[in-house]
């Protein structure tokens, strides 16, 4: 199976973990409101494609239908982003909740990044575009993030 | 993903990552993880399957639930990719007159590529050149594969983005050329093996390779899943 050959891979992979792993405590979901996190290397159409190393981030609206994945690699399924987005981005499952009262409310922006990060230690997400993306999630008064890899 | 978790984490926001690869999830150690065995590009399991995702989405959020972490936990349900099976598709016949059979093959799958953008309303065609652009990059890519310098025929911009542009244009067309949604990876196969441009590029990959290209362009030119190298079985 091709997985198998790229979970293989990567298996060794050095990673970066913090001494101590954070921990917030956080408020009753069906008081919380929600925003997907991804590292699929998202874009709104019309922005630049990503590049290899690239450790920024993109904001997504949420009412935007014109997203691109653009990650550089090419060792991961494509096909189901195509016919359904939320195979990588489940914006429609978290409206759902929402309606259902499981969760408060969905956040009117979400963000990628790209995962497959050629500086194991991601010392710029670490220390500028990480921080930086959460200032934008808490600027929308987000409580909890999913977030989903590709 | 792990490192990214513990950052949004660190300021203030309670995060759970799914996780598609567990080893990294152990080594980088995010506050809450649902590692899910599912094909690499899918990690909510199955498009078009709501009630599949919404119950990986109920088991991620129930780690929000625990006291202390950090936690990881494995999703019931396992899922694998379907890269050896590739889809059956019947490819148009095209005029060869005049241009590589690659080249012709590209060009008469235009008319299925643009009624799957048309159905799903997106595509990830685009990263250095339009789908109508793609069957003279297949060209380009078989004057690589036949002998000329890969630096000499005249790509538009970084190889590996050219190469994404050629397969992920099979790849949606297709979607317009079978009755079911893919399983993962079979798009992948059929066009690595079963086209002629996947042919093309495969050789193509190979003499970057011979003429000393560095490694991300002959790498990443197509998945490492589908790399055959002269010799191999």
């Amino acid at each position: 199976m091709g997985d198998e050959l790229i979970r293989n891979e990567l298996a060794d992979l050095e990673g970066y973990a913090f001494d101590e792993a954070p921990w917030t405590s956080p408020r009753p979901l069906s008081e919380s409101r929600v925003a997907i996190v991804t590292t699929a290397g998202l874009r709104v159409e019309g922005q630049p494609d990503w590049n290899p190393g690239d450790q920024s981030f993109t904001v997504l609206p949420r009412d935007r239908t014109d997203l691109v994945l653009s990650h550089y690699s090419p060792n991961f399924d494509r096909t189901g982003w195509i016919v359904d987005p939320n195979v990588v981005l489940p914006i429609d499952r978290l409206d759902e909740m929402a309606t259902e009262g499981v969760i408060g409310s969905v956040a009117d922006v979400h963000i990628s990044f790209m995962g497959a990060q050629i500086d194991h230690t991601l010392e710029t997400i670490r220390l500028d575009t990480g921080p930086a993306a959460a200032r934008v999630l808490l600027d929308d008064a987000v409580d909890v993030v999913l977030l989903t890899p590709v | 993903m792990g490192t990214l978790a513990s950052v949004l984490e660190a300021s203030g926001i309670a995060t759970v990552a799914l996780s598609l690869i567990r080893q990294q999830v152990e080594t980088t150690r995010p506050p809450r993880a649902l590692h899910c065995e599912f094909p690499l590009g899918r990690p909510l399991g199955r498009p078009d399957d709501p009630a599949l995702q919404r119950s990986v989405i109920d088991a991620a959020f129930a780690l929000l639930d625990e006291p202390v972490g950090p936690v990881l936990i494995d999703f019931p349900e396992e899922i694998t990719d379907d890269s050896d099976a590739p889809l059956v598709c019947t490819i148009p016949p095209a005029d060869t007159g005049g241009v590589h059979p690659a080249e012709a093959e590209a060009r008469g799958l235009l008319p299925a590529w643009k009624r799957s953008t048309e159905a799903y309303g997106r595509s990830t065609v685009g990263k250095v050149v339009a789908a109508e652009e793609v069957p003279g990059v297949v060209g380009l890519f078989a004057r690589i594969a036949d002998g000329e310098g890969w630096q000499e025929v005249g790509l538009p911009g970084d190889p590996t983005k050219a190469a994404a542009d050629v397969r992920n244009f099979y790849e949606e067309a297709a979607l317009s050329l079978t009755e079911a949604v893919p399983g993962a990876r079979q798009a992948e196969t059929w066009f690595v093996g079963h086209t002629a441009a996947g042919d093309v590029i495969q050789r193509a990959r190979v003499a970057m390779k011979e003429q000393g290209a560095g490694f991300y362009f002959w790498y990443y030119l197509l998945p490492a899943t589908q790399h055959r190298d002269p010799g191999e079985a």
